[in-house]
């Protein structure tokens, strides 16, 4: 009787989830949809808390009252700018999570059985038995490879070392070499259950795995990491849950499992690249720069300054603004917000046009945007607004470089070849704000910042933005 | 075999769902949808508290609280900065 009351709050809790992840369809919604997952989250607790396998409280109330201060603590104080790192932390913890308690449970299991004739005195089936180490074996490494890798994506995003992509000879051999003896573990752990080191063994041969395989990854693909993590950290869960025989585990783990997997592919083809590519290309390969800089930039770059901008400001009607990691750099999201008011407030139409990959990590410019209070409406994707970039009287880019590089349409062995961009180059006119004229990820000149329409404005993001605030409000 | 097929069933299905669920979520919420959700892979806390609970060994106990505390900190982070996330999406969404 229990057992079915137990099961059928799950059953309540994974209903909860799905219609919580629902909510988040639409900005109004989404409030409530978190509530619901929440208290799905709380459902799913409570049921657990019931079953008779859970004998003390006490360490259970610490645990809880630990995780909850430092996760409580970490969601108050974190800046919207270090938001990507704060989604790698909690993956890592997730990922974290899921190997440790397939661990207790494997030596549950390999405790109550002592040894070798495992399937007897467990009293378990053959296949049954099979599919618990399969699925042991699974959790702990995928568990693994998410709590490693995440922290090392947390390190790359809070700028700790290695920002960039990390490559030494024979690299794609060392990882697969490690990716072999991870999964052999794996094997061996399933074949020899009785020799319980094996599967600390495995979750540190994974371990190296996951390092190995994000330390490989830098700066404008970390979106794609980020995303993959994310869905690493629901295969996890999944995992366990096949650990446990736990239906709620099953689907939470699965829902968060195609999320980020949904996420990885978009971010994937805002690059127009593969994830392998992604995974193991390395900083976009070597890239046969057929492009020198001094060509593209001597003597054809315009500097500008802000009562410049202020006075091509004047006459326009539509501005649209392209953000990108540099507004995060400089924090610049709220004196965008005050430009936008002003410049709205005499009658011009101001927009942000989004690359999907704009950022560390996806949706990364609209969080930064919607903490300065700017309209989620105001907000327009690329595809949407592109059709109607030449009717577009001023565009601002801020802190943006690959995403509006015209290579990615005219050069085919460009490393961004065939990468879908925001065509700021249709615009009137268009300033760049970027301190310098260094090139981007890709590490390839931006013949935009050459072109006859494009002026130039060599400062920090947030200065240069509140420069042409001042000088507009003064006119 | 049994559990394990019934188990696939639910595990294929629930993906599913979740492809056709997510599809939907436009890219203003990727990063809520991302922290969200990311908070719904601490439901290993369930497992956690199953083993942090069982008075089995020293040793799964110990491991059973280090997973309850990763966990825990997994969900009530997690949702508390989406919620706090999607406040801020909120606060603008009747204006303009």
């Amino acid at each position: 009787m229990s057992v079915n009351i137990i099961n059928l709050a799950y059953l309540l809790a994974s209903v909860l989830f799905i219609l919580g992840i629902k909510g988040l369809t639409s900005p109004r919604t989404a409030v409530r949809g978190n509530t619901y997952s929440a208290l799905a989250m709380l459902i799913a607790v409570v049921a657990t808390l019931l079953d008779k396998n859970v004998l003390t409280f006490e360490y259970i109330i610490a645990g809880v009252a630990v995780g909850a201060l430092i996760g409580a603590i970490l969601a108050i104080r974190i800046e919207m700018t270090a938001m990507p790192q704060l989604v790698a932390v909690f993956n890592g913890f997730g990922g974290g999570a899921s190997v440790l308690v397939a661990g207790a449970a494997f030596l549950e299991v390999m405790g109550a059985t002592q040894g070798s004739d495992l399937l007897a005195k467990a009293g378990l089936a053959p296949a049954q038995d099979y599919q618990m180490l399969i699925a042991t074996a699974i959790s702990g490494i995928i568990g693994s490879v998410t709590f490693f890798g995440s922290f090392i994506a947390f390190a790359k995003l809070q700028r700790l070392f290695l920002e960039g992509a990390a490559s030494f000879p024979g690299q794609r051999i060392v990882n697969l070499l490690v990716a072999i003896i991870t999964v052999g573990l794996g094997i061996a752990l399933v074949m020899q259950p009785q020799n319980v080191n094996l599967y600390w063994l495995m979750v540190a041969a994974a371990a190296i795995l996951g390092l190995l395989l994000t330390v490989a990854i830098g700066g404008a693909d970390m979106p794609v990491v980020i995303a993959l993590l994310n869905s690493y950290s629901g295969l996890a869960a999944a995992a366990t849950g096949f650990v446990l025989q736990n239906n709620v585990l099953i689907i939470a783990g699965s829902l968060v499992g195609a999320s980020g997997v949904i996420l990885t592919k978009i971010m994937c083809k805002a690059m127009n690249r593969s994830l392998v590519n992604v995974l193991f290309g390395g900083a976009l390969g070597p890239g046969e720069t057929t492009v020198s800089s001094d060509d593209v930039y001597e003597g054809k770059v315009k500097a500008t300054s802000g009562e410049e901008v202020a006075m091509i400001l004047d006459g326009a009607r539509r501005v649209v603004i392209i953000p990108g990691y540099g507004m995060a750099v400089a924090q610049a999201q709220h004196a965008v917000r005050d430009l936008m008011n002003i410049l709205e407030a005499r009658g011009v139409q101001v927009e942000f046009a989004i690359h999907p990959v704009a950022g560390r990590m996806p949706g990364h410019m609209n969080v930064l945007l919607a903490e300065a209070e700017v309209p989620y409406d105001k907000l327009r994707e690329m595809d949407s607004i592109n059709p109607e970039m030449s009717q577009v009287d001023v565009a601002i880019v801020l802190g943006a470089n690959d995403v509006v590089n015209p290579l990615a349409k005219t050069d085919p062995s460009s490393p961004i070849a065939g990468m879908p961009i925001i065509d700021v180059d249709q615009a009137h006119t268009v300033v760049v704000i970027k301190r310098s004229l260094s090139p981007g990820f890709a590490k390839i000149p931006n013949p935009l910042f050459a072109a006859d329409n494009a002026l130039m404005y060599f400062e920090d993001g947030k200065v240069a933005i509140q420069e042409i605030a001042q000088a507009v409000k003064e006119q | 075999m049994e559990v394990f097929v019934i188990g696939l069933t639910i595990f294929v299905l629930a993906v599913f769902v979740g492809f056709e669920v997510i599809t939907k979520v436009p890219p203003t919420l990727h990063t809520p949808l991302m922290s969200g959700t990311n908070a719904i892979s601490g439901i290993t806390i369930t497992g956690a508290l199953l083993s942090a609970g069982s008075e089995h060994t020293l040793l799964t106990t110990i491991l059973g609280v280090s997973a309850l505390v990763f966990a825990t900190i997994n969900v009530v982070g997690g949702f508390m900065v989406t919620h706090r996330m999607l406040d801020m999406f909120k606060k603008k969404g009747g204006r303009s």
